[in-house]
């Protein structure tokens, strides 16, 4: 039994370290833009299915394969901002936007059902199925590598962030847009750009959500993004500890509770979220609602 | 030229005589308009239309419960589906457990309304306290809860769902009854979102919805308000839940919570005008028969999914604030040109296009003298210069 | 003491930032009374302690010798302290009218309403209307708030405060961006009003402007009083020109 327990927590956390990261590309966007993007669940299984084209029909590594599908989904980001995104103007811009992004949504499900059916597909690699003894089970490898690159990448995002003077951009436009204009931040490149960051994790939490799932298809988009909504909610939007914090405890409790019931585990998630919520309306490590000016 | 003469406005609203016209107007059209569709199924008996037309009602009436309140607080749920999937299961549930039968069922769909009303307490008690943009993702959070409970509880048949008890009727007019009861429940609810929108409370909704925290602070209960809107709406969408089991004879987890109503019923809000009282109506009677006419036309499921994905795009981007309030603001600038003089004009729907008086800004030089026609622009939820 | 509101010792920190360090303001009943200082001086942070806005780290609010601190702000606006914003807060897809209205939530006193009565009662309507009028933005009762401009706004934000018949108004930079004769119009009215009994509380930097107009003048610099006292004693007092000049750049100085 506490075997068990033991592996659920590791299982946990490693796949909650790569949620994390989705989560983070979800949470900076609405940090940055006041966006909150539904199509970030689509745009992971597009991810995993771009994995998937260049493994089965061009037999490119997974991980190698990244190289390509990372600045891919950059570009897609940044088109669908601008064209999507961008021209919301006006008192409803967050509803609008919502709306505009579930619409997007539904489109790229669509064209993902048109492109490549809706049976379920896996990514397999030697290290999705090989696995390595750790702690007493046995771990796929994927799990560790997905891990261990879930890691690297929020670093390099936190490097961005803290020490580039980019990143110095984004967390200014995250504090306060216009003041942000007024000392000549280009804000509209860091909105595009920063939506562009936000999607490109998908590319790689798609490559591992591929591998480890057991099989997806363009309806898991669904479960996809409600998970990483309520993520970031229980975090606190706009916080990236917090998604990254948020991310790992409810994948592993998640985990921990689907020993006892797969069916009910999934419940106890948005539970977990709506629990939190009734005591602190503003998620764990989100800001204070501003009741003035 | 002193401050008083300055804050003069237009003379808006001269001529009394006119606005009676124009209300006489409104009301007959609204009288004719629906006793043509107190009329309809039975002038068109094809089983097919009158099919169609039972889904149309029963949106009309979903999309104006839906707006009764995230139309008027300003607050997006896409979560009613919660409400319609429990009064569906609801009569479902009833039905089977104590052996209702035929036109008995019916007497089962004001419980319905009242299962969901008692769910939507506890609900909004916990996500109305979040901020807005929170909120839409609770009521997402809370949608799928509830979904995953129908596949998992035995008592709502899992996967297998819960069907309806045969209905012995002439099937050429099967579809009557439920017609005429969406009918009713429709006509109720936009009588009632007319009501609300005049009335104190709905003055509050909208308050709660411009600055919530301003709203509070000059007295107004914003949760009480808000979670009243809340259960109203949620009591409407309850007993169309209810109706729609008996009218497809089936309910399923996957089908009384679908994620497709909520979008369904915001798009048709949006694309009628957020926050109006006709703009559902209209939302939903254009976007039903599309949405059913794209089905047939693609057979493609996914062609017509994603037909309909650009659909909405389009009239986010382009109609952001609806067909309603861009018509009317429309109108009223043609109005204004053809007249040759500004004029300032509301309608009903409480969407209104008005001429901005002689600029007080510290701007500009001594302000205009009263009555000159100052730009037609200035619509609502366009940001005024400051 | 006749003093209609009184703040006591008041400390209030953001952060690192000590915004206001022990600050004691008294505004008489019947007078009007102006807040001034730099930019940074604590004012607006003053104004929202009073009101509910925010919550004090230390000392007291006293509303008519009844301790309000901490006091929600619909309490304070129950009360009779009615309180504008330095950036105007307005209902902007409401009309002028009905943004009156909200604000008379309260007046019908203990008689329940059916909530789906009509919005605004005729007594309710007569009584913005008056206002309206008295402000000068009648005119404008059925426009959409959102097309009025910024100076209209203020008068419809200083109008729907006076609905509830406030004992005390405090104004945060009514003159802030607005024009020479506008701001003589609100300044007249702000006079007809205390001529009338109404308190008002000041806060602006429009020198002319409380000069003219307040009675008494408290300054603030670094959230602590460095003088109080009549117009005259405050123009010529040395702390207060230090406090401006040593500081940020003023537009708008004492006059030497």
């Amino acid at each position: 039994m506490g075997r068990q327990i033991y592996e659920a927590v590791v299982d946990g956390v490693l796949v909650g370290g790569v949620y994390g990261l989705m989560a983070v590309g979800l949470t900076l966007i609405f940090g940055v833009l006041d966006i909150i993007n539904i199509a970030q669940g689509i745009l992971v299984i597009l991810g995993a299915y771009l994995s998937y084209a260049l493994s089965v029909h061009l037999h490119i590594d997974l991980f190698l394969g990244l190289l390509i599908t990372v600045p891919a989904m950059f570009v897609i980001g940044v088109a669908i901002y601008w064209a999507f995104m961008r021209p919301l103007r006006g008192r409803e811009r967050t509803s609008m936007s919502l709306l505009a992004s579930y619409a997007v949504a539904i489109i790229l499900e669509g064209i993902l059902y048109w492109i490549f059916s809706p049976d379920y597909v896996q990514l397999n690699a030697w290290y999705v199925t090989a696995s390595v003894r750790v702690f007493g089970f046995y771990l796929p490898y994927i799990y560790l590598f997905g891990f261990v690159l879930a890691l690297v990448l929020v670093l390099v995002l936190y490097l961005i962030l803290y020490r580039t003077r980019f990143g110095r951009s984004i967390r200014a436009t995250m504090q306060d847009q216009t003041a942000s204009r007024l000392i000549g931040i280009d804000v509209n490149r860091v909105a595009a750009v920063t939506f562009g960051i936000g999607v490109a994790v998908t590319a790689v939490g798609g490559m591992v959500y591929g591998a480890t799932s057991g099989g997806f298809n363009p309806n898991s988009g669904y479960d996809l993004i409600s998970r990483l909504l309520a993520i970031i909610i229980l975090g606190g939007l706009g916080s990236i500890g917090g998604a990254l914090a948020a991310a790992v405890f409810m994948i592993t409790l998640e985990s921990v509770v689907s020993i006892w019931s797969p069916n009910w585990a999934i419940v106890v998630f948005y539970a977990a979220l709506v629990l939190v919520l009734t005591i602190r309306p503003s998620g764990l490590f989100g800001r204070r609602e501003v009741r003035l000016q | 030229m002193t401050p008083a003469s300055m804050m003069k406005g237009p003379d808006s609203l001269a001529r009394p005589g006119r606005l009676q016209a124009a209300t006489a107007w409104r009301a007959g059209g609204a009288l004719a308009l629906l006793a043509a569709i107190a009329v309809f199924p039975l002038i068109f008996t094809n089983a097919l239309v009158t099919t169609i037309a039972v889904d149309t009602l029963i949106f009309v009436a979903a999309a104006a419960a839906w707006n009764i309140f995230s139309g008027y607080s300003g607050y997006i749920s896409l979560g009613h589906a919660v409400f319609f999937g429990c009064g569906a299961y609801t009569v479902g549930i009833g039905a089977r457990d104590w052996q209702v039968n035929g036109t008995a069922v019916f007497a089962l769909i004001p419980l319905a309304g009242l299962v969901a009303v008692a769910v939507a307490v506890p609900f909004g008690l916990v996500a109305l306290r979040v901020r807005r943009h929170t909120f839409v993702v609770v009521t997402i959070a809370v949608f799928f809860i509830f979904q995953l409970m129908a596949f998992n509880f035995s008592f709502t048949g899992g996967t297998t769902g819960v069907a309806a008890p045969f209905l012995v009727w002439n099937p050429s007019t099967y579809n009557d009854p439920f017609y005429y009861l969406a009918l009713a429940i429709g006509v109720a609810t936009i009588g009632l979102s007319w009501l609300i929108r005049g009335s104190r409370f709905g003055l509050q909704l909208r308050a709660i919805r411009d600055d919530e925290d301003r709203a509070r602070g000059l007295g107004v209960r914003t949760m009480r308000v808000k979670l009243a809107a809340f259960m109203i709406s949620a009591f409407v969408t309850g007993l169309l839940g209810g109706l729609w089991f008996y009218f497809i004879t089936q309910v399923l987890p996957q089908s009384g919570f679908d994620p497709a109503f909520d979008l369904s019923v915001a798009l048709m809000a949006f694309l009628g005008g957020l926050g109006t009282v006709s703009g559902p109506v209209l939302g939903a009677l254009v976007l039903v028969p599309a949405q059913q006419y794209l089905t047939e036309q693609f057979t493609n499921d996914y062609l017509s999914q994603i037909v309909l994905g650009t659909l909405f795009l389009g009239v986010i981007l382009l109609l952001p604030r609806g067909v309603i309030p861009t018509g009317s603001e429309k109108i009223t600038s043609w109005r204004a040109r053809r007249t040759g003089q500004a004029a300032a004009g509301q309608d009903a729907a409480g969407q209104a296009a008005a001429v901005i008086g002689p600029d007080a800004a510290a701007s500009g030089p001594a302000a205009a003298p009263p009555g000159e026609p100052g730009a037609a622009a200035g619509p609502a939820g366009k940001e005024s210069a400051r | 003491m006749s003093a209609l509101l009184r703040a006591e010792q008041i400390s209030k920190a953001f952060g690192g930032v000590q915004a206001l360090s022990d600050c004691t303001v008294e505004v008489e009943r019947g007078s009007i009374t102006g807040l001034i200082g730099p930019n940074g001086s604590g004012k607006t942070t003053l104004f929202n302690v009073i009101t509910g806005y925010e919550h004090v780290d230390a000392g007291d609010v006293y509303a008519d010798d009844r301790k309000i601190t901490n006091a929600r702000p619909e309490r304070a606006f129950a009360l009779g302290i009615g309180r504008t914003f330095q950036l105007t807060r307005i209902f902007p897809r409401l009309t002028v009218m009905e943004n009156m209205l909200v604000a008379s939530q309260h007046r019908g006193g203990g008689r329940w309403r059916s909530p789906l009565a009509r919005a605004g009662g005729q007594a309710d309507r007569r009584r913005a209307m008056e206002l309206l009028e008295f402000t000068g933005i009648a005119g404008h009762a059925t426009a959409l708030a959102d097309t009025l401009s910024y100076g209209q706004r203020k008068l419809l934000e200083l109008s729907y405060v006076l609905v509830a018949d406030p004992a005390i108004v405090l104004l945060d930079e009514p003159a802030g961006g607005v024009n020479p004769s506008l701001i003589q119009h609100i300044a007249a009215r702000i006079r007809d009003l205390n001529a009338r009994g109404t308190t008002f509380l000041i806060v602006e930097h429009n020198m002319d402007f409380v000069m003219g107009l307040c009675d008494r003048v408290t300054v603030l610099d670094y959230g602590t009083v460095v003088a109080s006292g009549t117009p005259e004693i405050i123009r010529n007092n040395p702390r207060v020109l230090d406090a401006y000049l040593g500081t940020t750049e003023e537009d708008d100085e004492p006059a030497p």
